[in-house]
């Protein structure tokens, strides 16, 4: 995996919610923009493209990791998951449900954010106390709801799986 | 916005990657975590020829224990630290810390290496680097160097390390027996930068008495600041009030804070004596 030349475009291959891609790219393309533009998954959307927002959250190789702050060619190799990989077929995710449940999102344009970053949450800690979870999801930003809901949507998955 | 086209390489070691960086010259850059380089390249407040990316370094990302000395891989992640049982036998400050740096996403991409090297003031490991009086291990292609953090660090993102160099390793005292520490950070809210952040370690014998002290502060000043004066003011004593507020004095007086949005040069001064004296009493209670 090793590239020990400066290229300005490479050939990489990364794995999307199962699926392989095989993608020749320009090295400064951020890996939020790869998946958008060259994959075609828009569920991962872009807010401040430097770090601050957390729209652009995916999960990379088992961690929660901002897409704008990779480059694509930083994956390759890698296993990612982004909001289109979540539900099981038709059957929404707990996560997912849950946030229709509680009306956790109003505009829907953090939302991919913050279920990739409350999946990661829950991974590390199934069962987070409210403090946690609103720790947990500090490095999304949300201007509709107030987290209220947000938190509560993800409070109530956690319960679930504690029954 | 998107960064300015650069050149790239991953290399697959560190003697590739330290060659690769000589080859580059002055316009080329290593690339740790990305979680403070990126975001300066995508709003283009920063420009570099090429990339050196460090992420497959796997030999630089380690948390090792030899006898009195912890030492971390510079490629270490944030998340691996705060969760690491090894460290938190050693030196649980460092755990401490490491859940303070920014959030969960960042911490599980950010290094230990490069917080250091960026040297944002206000960051926990320049602080607690400082405390601690880590060594850091810095290598160029013909030579080997330890730089005592309290040495490393000259302004406001600006570092001893040249431009050839490679911060391999950060070597931290482990905590001897009878220390303790307190840790208190003043941030709009978790995960930010801090306005201002204290560091400190004691040791104490049975009876309470303070043999040893170092106390550090972030965010007042143009680095992190260790301040040497605290320690003779609390050593010997048993942490009451007076002597906790003498020191916090001495710590308010060492820093030469400026003023931003967050807050004003004289109140950043009037916190560093706030915290200092709660980083003080929360040693003495643990």
């Amino acid at each position: 995996m090793a590239a020990t030349q400066f290229t300005e475009y490479q050939t990489i291959r990364v794995r999307v919610n199962g699926h392989e891609y095989e993608r020749e790219v320009p090295v400064r393309r951020l890996l939020a923009d790869f998946i958008r533009h060259d994959l075609g998954l828009t569920a991962t959307h872009l807010g401040c493209e430097h770090g601050v927002c957390g729209a652009c959250t995916i999960i990379m190789d088992d961690e929660s990791v901002r897409s704008c702050l990779l480059f694509a060619v930083q994956a390759d190799g890698a296993e990612l998951q982004t909001l289109e990989g979540l539900a099981d077929g038709d059957k929404m995710h707990p996560l997912q449900q849950s946030f229709w449940d509680n009306h956790a999102l109003q505009c829907g344009f953090c939302t991919s954010g913050f279920l990739m970053s409350a999946v990661d949450l829950l991974n590390k800690n199934p069962r987070p106390s409210e403090e946690e979870i609103r720790h947990g999801l500090s490095g999304n930003l949300c201007r509709c709801t107030g987290y209220a809901n947000i938190v509560k949507a993800v409070q109530a998955v956690a319960e679930q799986s504690q029954s | 916005m998107k960064p300015a086209p650069f050149k790239y390489a991953r290399p697959g070691s560190v003697d590739e990657a330290l060659a690769l960086l000589q080859a580059g010259g002055d316009e080329a850059k290593v690339l740790a975590g990305g979680q403070s380089f990126v975001p300066l390249l995508n709003l283009r407040m920063a420009s570099v020829e090429s990339i050196v990316d460090l992420n497959r370094l796997d030999d630089l990302a380690y948390i090792r224990r030899d006898n009195d000395t912890l030492c971390i891989g510079a490629m270490t992640r944030h998340r691996q630290i705060e969760v690491s049982d090894e460290v938190q036998a050693a030196q649980p400050l460092l755990c401490r810390a490491a859940a303070e740096v920014g959030h969960l996403a960042i911490r599980n991409r950010g290094t230990i290496g490069g917080s250091l090297v960026h040297a944002d003031p206000a960051a926990e490991w320049p602080l607690v680097a400082a405390a601690l009086d880590a060594q850091l291990v810095l290598r160029s292609q013909d030579n080997s160097r330890t730089v005592a953090a309290r040495e490393f660090f000259l302004a406001p993102l600006m570092t001893a390390i040249e431009p050839a160099e490679i911060l391999c390793e950060v070597r931290f005292p482990v905590a001897p027996a009878g220390a303790v520490w307190g840790f208190q950070e003043l941030c709009r809210r978790p995960g930010d930068f801090a306005i201002v952040a204290i560091a400190c370690q004691l040791t104490l014998d049975d009876s309470g008495t303070c043999s040893t002290a170092s106390l550090a502060v972030g965010g007042a000043h143009s680095t992190p600041l260790h301040v040497a004066d605290v320690e003779p003011i609390v050593v010997g004593s048993q942490g009451d009030a007076a002597v906790l507020t003498a020191a916090a004095e001495k710590a308010a007086a060492a820093v030469d804070p400026s003023g931003d949005v967050h807050g004003s040069a004289d109140y950043r001064r009037r916190m560093v004596k706030v915290l200092a004296q709660r980083a003080l009493k929360e040693a003495w209670s643990a």
